[in-house]
């Protein structure tokens, strides 16, 4: 099987360490600056970094419709923090656009702010033992999730990882500790796109 | 077990990058700041151009001006304390900043001793001017450095220097055989873990990024190209005839650094920058880079 080939965004954020955590679980990279990169992937992951600066820099281009064609076409989507913001079909404090591929209702800056970020450990059933160490960085809050949205962790009583179909989304930040978990989670959940084959599968095992 | 440490500092860095940190001293500039796509926003009273020009003691800005520019944005929101400091970053930690910037743009408080970082739960930010500089506030907690470059001169050729003295200092450490570090440590001034840090790395342990006179979306290209990861831009957005259209300038600059047709274009009908002085001609005294130790 060849290595999936996953994008990351890099308009702004912490694009280059997700780098370094894909590769670390066997994938290949591309940093995406322009959309017509995307025709060329499996997956994308779109980091965290500052949303509204993202949406500024996204406006004027085709950005947001070229990520919902490549998410029809059979791509994967994974959002960190700002990521997930970007993704969501909701979002408040305050009100922003967003892709809206991810049925969640989402809260900017639901923690507080810098000095209320923090770090823990969460057992992850998915993701077996031990439990995934866990940043949070003025981190969103997920309020609520659609019909299709499975909770995969959560943490006070608020989902913190959720799937929907070819969508991964956390409010956390894997890519800053050196577990690769959730990046090989991803990798499997990101089929070869475009080329004749089924792609809907995200099952299966996490380790490949 | 919820605990508070480095990574959390160091974290909303690494978040920053690739994006444009703004001075701001009012909460419409602050508003202009982010709607132009900057990351965070610098709260101060004046910009140093203006401290410059007006002289005096330049202090830490009054919290009711920080509060509101806080209240204004959703963007993480910086703030200046003088050099040592420390019950000025009391009282900013209190308030609550995302960010706290050491600043020798402010006139220093202690001439031999900067804060304790290491104490605070707020990060911190300090300027530098060489490796052992940079390493020195690593030690001392900094969770990000930046150039000092020639802060209000909207001059970048000396935040190019720090720039490329900081990266060439890295790369002869990397390259330099094991049993010579400790003597290096001593010629740096910088403790001997962090010059085998560096040495085995070939790159500073915090997000390293340039400041200190970026007037134009050519001037923020240049330094992440010669290696920065994010710029701050003081005086060169507020002091130039259309900040809206120039702050977004520079902000795609600071994205597409390498693609020289986006450079050109966003370099197009940018209207006046600050005008700027020549580093060259001022007198020592009134160099704001030589404040820190």
């Amino acid at each position: 099987m060849r290595n999936r080939r996953i994008g990351i965004l890099a308009l702004q954020g912490d694009f280059a360490l997700h780098g370094v955590s894909l590769r670390a679980a066997g994938a290949e990279t591309v940093d995406v600056r322009v959309s017509r990169q995307l025709d060329d992937l499996d997956g994308l992951v779109i980091p965290g970094g500052e949303s509204t600066a993202l949406l500024k820099l996204m406006e004027g281009t085709d950005f947001f419709e070229a990520i919902r064609g490549f998410h029809d076409r059979g791509g994967a989507l994974y959002g960190t923090c700002a990521g997930v913001i970007l993704l969501a079909s909701r979002v408040g404090s305050p009100a922003q656009p967003s892709i809206g591929l991810l049925d969640v209702d989402i809260q900017r800056n639901g923690y507080g702010r810098q000095v209320d970020s923090f770090e823990t450990s969460v057992p992850v059933p998915l993701l077996g033992d031990p439990p995934l160490p866990m940043i949070f960085i003025r981190a969103p809050v997920i309020r609520s999730v659609g019909a299709g949205v499975e909770i995969l962790a959560e943490l006070r009583g608020r989902p913190v990882m959720v799937r929907s179909g070819r969508i991964l989304a956390t409010t956390f930040h894997p890519e800053l500790t050196p577990d690769t978990r959730i990046h090989r989670l991803f990798a499997s959940m990101c089929a070869p796109v475009g080329r004749g084959r089924c792609v809907a599968s995200v099952g299966g095992s996490v380790l490949r | 077990m919820e605990t508070n440490g480095l990574t959390l500092k160091t974290g909303l860095a690494e978040m920053l990058k690739g994006g444009v940190i703004m001075d701001v001293t009012n909460a419409i500039q602050a508003k202009i700041a982010e709607d132009a796509g900057a990351v965070s926003v610098m709260a101060l009273e004046r910009v140093p151009a203006d401290i410059r020009a007006e002289g005096g003691i330049a202090r830490m800005a009054p919290p009711k001006k920080i509060r509101e520019i806080m209240d204004t944005v959703s963007i993480p929101v910086m703030a200046k304390v003088r050099i040592g400091h420390f019950v000025e970053a009391q009282i900013l930690e209190a308030l609550g900043v995302d960010y706290i910037d050491e600043s020798e743009v402010l006139t220093p408080a202690d001439d031999e001793h900067h804060i304790d970082k290491q104490a605070f739960k707020v990060p911190f930010v300090c300027g530098c001017r060489d490796l052992g500089e940079a390493l020195r506030r690593i030690a001392e907690g900094a969770a990000m450095i930046r150039t000092k470059g020639e802060a209000g001169s909207g001059n970048i050729v000396e935040a190019v220097r720090h720039l490329r003295r900081v990266m060439r200092e890295m790369k002869i450490l990397h390259a330099l055989p094991e049993e010579e570090l400790v003597h290096k440590a001593k010629e740096l001034g910088a403790p001997y873990e962090l010059v085998r840090m560096v040495a085995k790395d070939a790159k500073l342990p915090v997000p390293n990024f340039a400041a200190g006179g970026i007037a134009t979306p050519a001037d923020a290209a240049l330094c992440m190209q010669l290696g920065a990861e994010t710029c701050f831009v003081g005086s060169g957005i507020f002091k130039s005839n259309d900040p809206e259209k120039r702050a977004k300038a520079i902000v795609k600059a600071v994205t597409h650094y390498r693609d020289p047709d986006i450079l050109l274009q966003v370099s197009e009908d940018l209207g006046e920058p600050m005008k700027g002085i020549d580093v060259a001609k001022l007198d020592e005294s009134e160099l704001l880079q030589t404040r820190g130790w």
